[in-house]
């Protein structure tokens, strides 16, 4: 159990506190959690910026 | 028989002539792309298999000490972290290189395989994926099997896998599903090596542009010039 402890001692000095239970977010019949909300929402982001932020380098053609 | 006619017969020369007919070795590692590929939407391909890259080498030494390491060393939990963190980034880029092209209807001109060969990359890691969360020896391990269970039964594809037997998710895991998904990713970049780089849609007005591999316009920098990315 000692070495458990000392595994899991990172955990507790994380900068996000993760050792709780997730936080839901309900519209009606749809339900995500935070967590998964905010990946997809970065995923699309960053899907925006590929698309519009100029690709560094000259184009030669 | 001609000793052509011989060499023709085997398997070996029927092999290599196919594989320098379809990939010459110019094509399978180009230093050249079409000048539509200067953009960040087509680097995502390349950063969903980078991260494969690391998921495979994190994966294998993970397999060095086993599925409990994680729970007793602080070494175990940094790799373990390191194969979490390295997945889910593979996700990441793959579902923006998904709708990348499934936006510039990357199907066209004859890829459609290499489309379908990437779908099914996608579902097939989502089942490692799965077949990982299983291997995770804790709770969430053994909540995520018992849902699983109702959830593939209920689908019909139940009796063909025990998602409550752990030595079997374990060894689905760690070779069936890696295999899959590494043939698959091979198949996929070959095929793009051998179709070319779909190119986006023309703008109204604007000449389509070629799709063949052959048709590669000629990027690199200028003599003398400034060097460029593409």
């Amino acid at each position: 159990m000692g070495a458990m402890r000392a595994a899991a001692a990172p955990l507790s000095t994380a900068i996000v506190n993760l050792n709780h239970p997730a936080h839901y977010i309900h519209w009606g019949w749809f339900q995500i959690s935070v967590a998964n909300l905010l990946v997809i929402v970065l995923m699309l982001v960053v899907f925006v910026l590929a698309l519009f932020v100029p690709f560094p380098g000259r184009r030669f053609q | 028989m001609s000793v052509e006619a011989k060499q023709k017969a085997q398997w070996s020369a029927r092999v290599r002539e196919s594989a320098e007919k379809n990939l010459p070795p110019s094509q399978l590692l180009p230093d050249e792309q079409p000048v539509y590929v200067h953009s960040w939407i087509y680097v995502f391909g390349v950063l969903t298999i980078a991260a494969f890259g690391v998921v495979l080498v994190s994966g294998l030494w993970l397999s060095l000490k086993g599925p409990t390491w994680w729970h007793t060393s602080s070494i175990g939990l940094f790799v373990n972290s390191l194969h979490l963190w390295s997945a889910e980034l593979f996700f990441f880029f793959m579902v923006i290189h998904l709708w990348g092209k499934f936006w510039m209807a990357a199907w066209r001109g004859n890829r459609s395989m290499t489309w379908v060969t990437g779908s099914v990359a996608f579902l097939a890691s989502i089942g490692t994926a799965f077949t990982g969360y299983l291997s995770q020896q804790n709770f969430a391990s053994q909540w995520i099997a018992s849902e699983g269970k109702d959830g593939l039964n209920a689908a019909g594809i139940g009796a063909f896998f025990n998602v409550l037997n752990f030595g079997q998710m374990l060894m689905w895991h760690i070779v069936l599903m890696p295999l899959v998904v590494g043939a698959l990713i091979v198949i996929h970049v070959l095929l793009v090596r051998k179709h070319g780089v779909v190119p986006p849609y023309p703008l109204e007005g604007q000449t389509e542009f070629d799709t063949g591999p052959e048709t590669v316009v000629d990027v690199k920098p200028p003599s003398g010039g400034e060097g460029g990315a593409s």
